[in-house]
């Protein structure tokens, strides 16, 4: 591989890579702070990708990323509800508004399951001639995506500090005492989705806008995607440091997951790998502390298989 | 100042595990009070609590606190006003943020988008250095580090941050070991006595149930058994209690615990 062609690699992963980065950050928010595994994360990505497509097809590119984060935000909405003030289970509550979200992206872009947007103005073809004549001008879409992604990272590092946020994380970690602060955590948990899921549609929209296509099925597996690369991230920075560090690494990760499969397609993996790769790097990150934890007892129970009348040293 | 009006509770209604958990009782805690709780396993008494802080709503009653009729309101309106402390030291605070996150959180000060200010800091450092636990130099770490001692002593100054109508402390130093029982037993007397709140603390430490507060109560089955103040009280010994509890209840004290806690306290 000469070096030209790894640096083009490695630009394609960088520009993937904070594509999907905002959807970890979405993840990093709603599955690391608030401890709720949202499962709508797949359904959410393409609705803010349909929404984004319509109305920059309409003519509004710049209006297609609010528009997309406020129909995240509203879907964020009815999972919290859901599971806050119904009793639906937290899991269910995102399965549920999973499979209803594919109806109604359907529904938005009138039973077509694609829309082509090649002649359509995107904020990255807009980008492309503003920086036409400087050096940056191959750089349009890496520019847009570091700009969007700065801002999430900014957002939320200032929001997870102020009152809202602690509360937030605090309905994460132990949502009793959130209560006795005098903090409804059904409050808490549906400010924190409503903001997640409106992340997890601004990166669906700019998806759509960057690869100039909206798919019904594009935010498929979003959710084993993301949290693999929240994971990654999780590994090179830890639990135990600040929180924009980790917001940080959650974009870091992000990165390496796509950079690691971009070099895997270069090895001729095929390209349908790509969500059973993410599907196993997630087990396996979730799994590998327990399992080590597990190891000792299971080394010991054999032991004492072995020599069954005594029993193994500092055991009890 | 806190009237509790025959409340009743019955868990599993309808069932064979149906278990009347409070019997119509009325209770009447005055300003000020520094009330003892004691009782066998299932007397009621951490179901008083609840049904005090809304973890759940009667079967049948009322609870007025200072002339309002609390009995519906939330549990999380109610924290306003009640601070509450459990047995187990890890419900109190949340163990992935640092002390002065929790801290910040249990002030609340500002709107929701307000952060920790330069003199939030100063604040949690002062109160955090009167506990004499070496906290305040320790403001950024996560609680999760912390021993059980320390961390119900964080939660006691959590709880009393902004001074309760009502302080709850349901067994809050069994499950420390009883030197640091003892450090965390002298901070609650002195916050209580120094803010002078009113508090309900259960117990079974039947020693520090005659040593602290102004009153004691005995419950059975859901119900007050014996209530007892001033002179009589003074005379009280552990013993006077155990046969009270025999007359009353029409059987012995059950409780190893607090029978253990006569052995060691002779």
């Amino acid at each position: 591989m000469t070096p030209d062609k790894l640096l083009a690699l490695g630009q394609t992963a960088l520009e993937l890579g904070l594509v999907n980065a905002l959807t970890v950050l979405a993840l990093f928010l709603s599955y690391s702070m608030l401890n709720v595994c949202d499962l709508s994360t797949d359904g959410c990505f393409t609705l803010g990708a349909a929404v984004g497509a319509l109305v920059a097809i309409s003519g509004h590119p710049w209006l297609a990323l609010p528009a997309a984060m406020l129909a995240g935000s509203v879907s964020g909405f009815i999972t919290a509800t859901l599971q806050m003030r119904m009793g639906v289970q937290s899991l269910l509550a995102g399965i549920v508004v999973n499979t209803g979200l594919y109806s109604l992206n359907m529904a938005l872009t009138g039973n077509k399951a694609t829309l082509p947007m090649n002649k359509t103005t995107t904020v990255f073809t807009m980008a492309k001639g503003l920086l036409k004549d400087t050096p940056f001008a191959g750089q349009y879409t890496l520019i847009v995506m570091l700009i969007a992604v700065a801002l999430v990272v900014l957002f939320l590092c200032f929001f997870l500090r102020t009152k809202l946020g602690l509360a937030i994380r605090a309905t994460g970690s132990n949502a009793d005492m959130v209560r006795s602060s005098s903090i409804n955590p059904a409050f808490t948990t549906t400010v924190g989705l409503c903001v997640s899921n409106a992340f997890t549609a601004l990166s669906g929209c700019l998806m759509a806008q960057q690869q100039k296509n909206y798919e019904v099925n594009m935010g498929s597996g979003m959710v084993t995607v993301a949290l693999a690369s929240l994971l990654i991230g999780g590994v090179i920075i830890s639990k135990h440091r600040s929180v924009p560090l980790r917001a940080v690494g959650a974009v870091i990760g992000a990165f390496l997951f796509r950079l690691v499969y971009a070099l895997a397609l270069r090895l001729n993996m095929p390209a349908f790998m790509l969500k059973a790769v993410s599907s196993i790097i997630v087990v396996l990150a979730i799994s590998g502390p327990y399992l080590r934890k597990q190891l000792p007892l299971l080394l010991k129970s054999m032991g004492m298989r072995k020599r069954p009348a005594s029993l193994p040293e500092g055991g009890r | 100042m806190l009237i509790l009006n025959e409340v009743s509770k019955t868990f599993n209604p309808g069932t064979v595990n149906a278990k009347l958990a409070l019997d119509k009782l009325s209770l009447h805690i005055h300003k000020g009070d520094f009330v003892s709780i004691i009782g066998a396993n299932g007397a009621g008494k951490s179901t008083l609590f609840n049904a005090i802080c809304g973890s759940f709503f009667p079967d049948h009653g009322s609870v007025v606190m200072d002339g309002r009729d609390i009995t519906w309101m939330p549990e999380h309106q109610r924290a306003k006003q009640i601070g509450r402390l459990f047995q187990d030291p890890m419900r109190g605070t949340a163990p992935d943020m640092s002390i002065e996150e929790n801290l910040a959180l249990a002030a609340g000060n500002g709107g929701w988008l307000s952060r920790v200010s330069g003199a939030d800091k100063k604040t949690f450092r002062d109160k955090l250095a009167l506990l004499g636990m070496g906290l305040e130099d320790r403001m950024k770490q996560p609680v999760g580090l912390l021993s059980g001692g320390q961390r119900q002593a964080l939660t006691l100054l959590m709880a009393t941050y902004h001074i309760p109508k009502l302080l709850l402390l349901d067994e809050h130093t069994a499950a420390l070991d009883p030197g640091t029982a003892e450090k965390v037993l002298a901070l609650t007397r002195s916050i209580v006595e120094e803010n002078k709140i009113t508090c309900l603390m259960i117990t079974h430490n039947m020693q520090s149930a005659l040593d602290l507060g102004n009153r004691t109560l005995m419950m059975n089955q859901g119900q007050v058994i014996y209530d007892v103040t001033g002179e009589e009280r003074a005379k009280l010994t552990i013993h006077d209690l155990t046969d009270k509890f025999r007359q009353a209840s029409g059987k012995a004290l059950d409780n190893d615990r607090m029978l253990l806690g006569i052995d060691s306290n002779k």
